[in-house]
């Protein structure tokens, strides 16, 4: 199969690039109106080319679709040669999240119309110039099956979220920006050895088969000698053969150098410190962007990279990491429940919710992959709404204390009753989307091989703690009564354009809560392809 | 014993074609001293553009003689030797002289201590190292790192030619001094190893060292404990002039007292020069010293060990600078750590030509964001020393964009973030080093690359996101300082993007 061709996935990559170019050559005092604008078509049009994506995409096969493999550079490693290889490509997963990216994009830019972080700070035309660069690299590492290009798409990432943070954030913007780069920066770059010793032991950065090509996930898969492919055993002696698994082996310290990368971005108890500081600091639209998709590309790499290329490494530790995953969700909620800081709330609420995907992903089963990476899609809808309701409260007030508000209800009844949609998809409201996601997930550790009834227990517990903290935030700002008025009595009506951001989140909240085998159907055959790994 | 060949046969068999390049550089040099004399006071501005010509010049001869395909031949009775390793270095000697030459007209008329000389002692110096790349012989090593190093002990005290007791001249001469006695210290301790070398061997061919020693290689001889000494002598020797601990005390004083032109040239080629010697003395000529057949060469653990110094010493003391240069002369510490952790992946047997090929990937990536960085330091450098700081770089973004930007992508580059030469760079040496089983050096080398993210992080702070009471005008930021910044920036983000480039072009080096 020939798949050297331009491929609808390089399309949808590259439009942003092509967004960014255009702005480039813009200038920035002139055509100030027009620039945003720029941006959002951009964006508009890259979510229209990932519809067209879902719309050619086969859910009946495990293969790579809309793929494409060119080879991109020789690396000569002592006698072998390595191709690193411009290889994209999509299956059910990808896909998924390809969709949230491009879907989160055109609702955060639409956010940032009018804000005034462009009378303090100016540099319009760069803040969307950063946000083609994210949105670029963001769908690259979505989409790209080549270890190296993956960890291009990876660190370049970091760059923009980095200038966004730093130079349209709040008062402690750089602490927050430097601790952001510098923590997320230490964490993959050890990834970076994993990689290359991936590479140098089985010759080949590519993870999947493609042309004639074996890929590094069936090696593993296909490894018949003694031990496991990572750590094999030489003279093939049947008592090496049945040592099993140990986790000081090759094979545990390259699992644990992806994880560690992956888990600094998700975050994964205890990784988590940064991820406070730089959601607080971050512009509204970095949030929304941050916990929308960013915070993804952790759990998508573990489901991609740790699962599938090393699966005895990953039944090991599934257990433990759960574990962690569990920890992050009773820690999260418990304290995002003790913040007073509405915008702290939701950050810690980020790390609560990730507790879930982790434990669905080390469920190693495929009612938990699918609730995982479902509710990797709902957390991007429902807590980048809340992230945008956080965003227009502080435009209007400028404060981000609960204290503040109160009331908001009786003054703004529309934005009230989205408010309280979004908070309780959040919260997991069976008929809404988050009760999809988290009651899979849940049903997954129930019946998985690797996890005790204990992890679900616990895990249960932080549904409902996710109701005290996410109700305890309701009443303050939105119920009581509103004695913090506004001067300028325009503020309580919504803009055009904050109404158009929260049209389509409300719909895909309604749409996934009530027909969610639309997007499980898109998951069925890509997760069983994973967990078929796992049957004992 | 030995008959001197008459011209004729000299030029019949010497194949001086190979050493074009670098030979006729050097007779330009010349040519240009007697120029130089007889330009009229107001055509001073002649000696730069024809020491370019010059350049260019060099670097056409270059690409005829060199091809990555072209094998390897040797010059001057097996003294030279003319391969793709050659061929390459000398095209990352000539850009970085050319950027340097770009950057010093300007400054050297502010600072009215604009002499022809200058360009001269530039081009010999790096004629030094285009002997330096290519030499196959510890004399020749020798006699071409003196070349490189005495125009560059020049240039270092270059300010204090115009004598006027200011405290920039006062630096520059103690920067010159203070290079010279050191430079002088270790071109003892390269001679001594040199002379315990050939003692041992009796040779100083480095292939001949590579056949001879192999025979008292394991032995209890004291041929072999020679050997060993020299070996070691000879690495501290050039350990000096790439300035690896514990080796670097001179360099930031050094750094900092020099005119920035020069600081940013001497910290490209001396190393090359000085990196370039050490891989083919090591490489080509003391692979052979194992302790048991199929282990890696002796010197692996010393040189590993000495990249951990150099890699955790100049990181993190870079991070308590203040002035820009100082910074830059640490991180040009932490660099050459860098650059060892490729040396000590040579030493493994199956590893030679990735490793060699990855030093040589790091030097090009390395020639081009450093220059590109000192380029902008010196822009805002203002006259009397002054504005070199960190924090006067606050508020470029909003003055100059261009120029922010430029800056932005050096740090990057030199912090390794992807898209940038400097990704491409580390990428290949800690492939190597993996390659080699050298993992412990690997994992230091990338924790200190986030070591050094956060002071290069510091500098992109300043200049974005700190915001400046007033606008900052660059000091000097003139047509030749724009065109070597660009100069720079383009070869820093086109090798960074397209990354097949790097390493088509080292694909056919190979040094044993």
């Amino acid at each position: 199969m020939d798949i050297t061709g331009l491929s609808l996935t390089t399309i949808t990559l590259f439009i942003p690039m092509i967004g960014l170019f255009i702005l480039l050559f813009m200038n920035g005092e002139t055509q100030k109106d027009n620039i945003k604008w720029v941006a959002f078509g951009t964006s508009i049009v890259a979510f229209l080319a990932s519809v067209l994506m879902w719309i050619n995409f086969d859910p009946g096969t495990a293969e790579l679709q809309m793929a494409q493999r060119n080879t991109w550079a020789e690396v000569s490693l002592g006698a072998s040669v390595i191709n690193i290889s411009y290889f994209v490509g999509v299956d059910g997963i990808s896909l998924l999240l390809v969709l949230l990216t491009t879907f989160i994009m055109p609702i955060a830019i639409l956010g940032s119309f009018g804000s005034n972080i462009f009378e303090e700070r100016g540099r319009e035309k760069l803040y969307y110039i950063f946000m083609m660069l994210l949105e670029w690299s963001m769908i690259g590492v979505f989409v790209v099956h080549d270890l190296i290009i993956f960890y291009v798409f990876w660190e370049v990432t970091l760059v923009p979220m980095y200038f966004l943070i730093g130079i349209w954030g709040a008062e402690d913007r750089i602490y927050a920006a430097v601790k952001f780069f510098l923590y997320t920066m230490a964490g993959s770059i050890l990834m970076l050895i994993a990689i290359l010793y991936v590479g140098n032991t089985s010759g080949t950065f590519s993870t999947y088969s493609a042309g004639g090509d074996v890929g590094v996930i069936e090696m593993v898969q296909t490894y018949e000698g003694d031990g496991a492919y990572w750590d094999p055993v030489d003279g093939g002696e049947a008592a090496a053969e049945d040592a099993g698994f140990s986790l000081g082996s090759v094979e545990s310290f390259l699992f644990l150098g992806f994880l560690v990368a992956f888990a600094i971005k998700v975050p994964i108890f205890p990784f988590h410190s940064w991820l406070p500081d730089a959601h607080v600091q971050a512009p509204t639209a970095g949030s929304v962007i941050l916990a929308g998709v960013l915070l993804k590309m952790g759990t998508y790499g573990i489901v991609r990279f740790n699962l599938t290329l090393f699966p005895e490494a990953s039944v090991a530790w599934a257990p433990t990491i759960a574990f962690l995953g569990v920890v992050g969700i009773i820690y999260g909620a418990w304290v995002s429940y003790g913040q007073n800081n509405v915008k702290k709330l939701v950050a810690y609420s980020s790390v609560s919710h990730l507790g879930f995907v982790v434990l669905g992903i080390f469920a190693l089963n495929s009612q938990g992959l699918q609730g995982a990476t479902l509710q990797m899609v709902n957390h991007g809808i429902s807590t980048g709404g809340l992230f945008l309701i956080v965003g227009m409260l502080y435009e209007r007030w400028h404060t981000k204390e609960m204290a503040d508000y109160g009331g908001i209800w009786k003054v703004m009844p529309a934005f009230g009753a989205i408010s309280l949609i979004i908070s309780l998809s959040s919260m997991g409201l069976p008929g809404l989307n988050g009760f999809i996601g988290e009651f899979t997930i849940l049903l997954g550790s129930l019946g998985s091989d690797y996890l005790t009834f204990a992890f679900t227990l616990f895990g249960t517990l932080g549904v409902i703690m996710a109701a005290v903290y996410l109700l305890k935030m309701f009443q303050h700002v939105f119920m009581g009564e509103h004695d913090n008025p506004l001067k300028d009595e325009s503020g309580y009506k919504l803009r055009w354009n904050e109404i158009a951001a929260f049209i389509p989140i409300l719909i895909m909240v309604f749409w996934i809560g009530i027909q969610p085998i639309v997007f499980f159907n898109m998951l069925d055959i890509s997760v069983d392809n994973i967990v078929a790994l796992f049957v004992p | 014993m030995f008959e001197a060949p008459t011209i004729a046969e000299f030029l019949a068999h010497s194949n001086l074609a190979s050493t074009a390049p670098a030979t006729l550089l050097a007779l330009w040099t010349l040519l240009l001293v007697l120029v130089d004399l007889f330009l009229p006071e107001d055509r001073q501005g002649w000696t730069p553009v024809l020491a370019c010509v010059g350049l260019g010049i060099s670097f056409i001869l270059n690409l005829f003689v060199y091809s990555p395909a072209a094998s390897e031949q040797v010059a001057l009775y097996g003294m030279f030797v003319a391969d793709a390793f050659t061929g390459f270095l000398n095209v990352v000697i000539l850009v970085a002289t050319l950027i340097a030459v770009l950057m010093s007209w300007d400054y050297l008329n502010r600072a009215d201590i604009h002499r022809g000389e200058f360009y001269i002692l530039a081009l010999l110096s790096s004629a030094g190292a285009m002997f330096m790349v290519g030499a196959n012989d510890l004399i020749v090593v020798f006699v071409a790192l003196e070349l490189l190093s005495i125009p560059l002990y020049i240039l270092a005290a270059f300010r204090s030619i115009k004598n006027d007791g200011s405290d920039l001249a006062l630096k520059s001469e103690e920067s010159g001094m203070k290079y010279f006695i050191l430079g002088a210290f270790s071109s003892a301790f390269l001679v001594f190893g040199s002379a315990l070398v050939y003692g041992a061997t009796g040779s100083t061919n480095i292939p001949e060292i590579f056949a001879l020693a192999g025979s008292i290689v394991g032995t209890t001889s004291s041929a072999m404990f020679y050997l060993l000494i020299g070996a070691a002598m000879l690495f501290v020797g050039l350990g000096f002039k790439v300035a690896v601990v514990p080796f670097h005390m001179w360099t930031p004083d050094v750094y900092e007292g020099a005119p920035t032109p020069v600081t940013a040239f001497m910290s490209v080629t001396a190393k090359i020069g000085g990196f370039a010697a050490m891989l083919r003395i090591l490489v080509t000529g003391l692979s052979v010293l194992v302790l048991a057949e199929g282990q890696p060469a002796t010197w692996q653990a010393t040189v590993s060990i000495v990249a951990i110094l150099t890699l955790v010493l100049g990181n993190f003391v870079a991070i308590s600078q203040r002035n820009l240069k100082r910074m830059l002369a640490y991180s040009s510490i932490a660099h050459a750590g860098y650059i060892l952790v490729a040396v000590a992946a040579a030493g493994t047997a199956n590893v030679v030509d990735a490793a060699t090929q990855s030093a040589l990937v790091y030097m090009l990536a390395y020639m081009f964001t450093n220059l590109g960085a000192f380029a902008v330091v010196m822009a805002i450098e203002k006259e009397d020393g002054s504005g070199g700081n960190i924090e006067d770089i606050t508020g470029l973004a909003r003055s100059r964009p261009l120029m922010a930007m430029a800056m932005t992508i050096f740090m990057l580059s030199l912090t390794g973030i992807p898209l940038t030469a400097g990704f491409i760079g580390k990428f290949m040496v800690f492939a190597s080093a993996v390659q080699a089983g050298l993992f412990g050096l690997a994992i230091i080398g990338v924790l200190t690359s986030v070591v050094s993210a956060f002071y290069y992080i510091r500098v992109v702070v300043n200049m974005y996101l700190r915001d400046s009471s007033g606008e900052l005008q660059p000091a000097l930021e003139t047509r030749y300082v724009r065109w070597a910044i660009h100069i720079a920036l383009a070869g820093t983000m086109i090798f960074g993007i397209f990354y097949p480039l790097a390493t088509n072009l080292v694909s056919g080096v190979s040094i044993v």
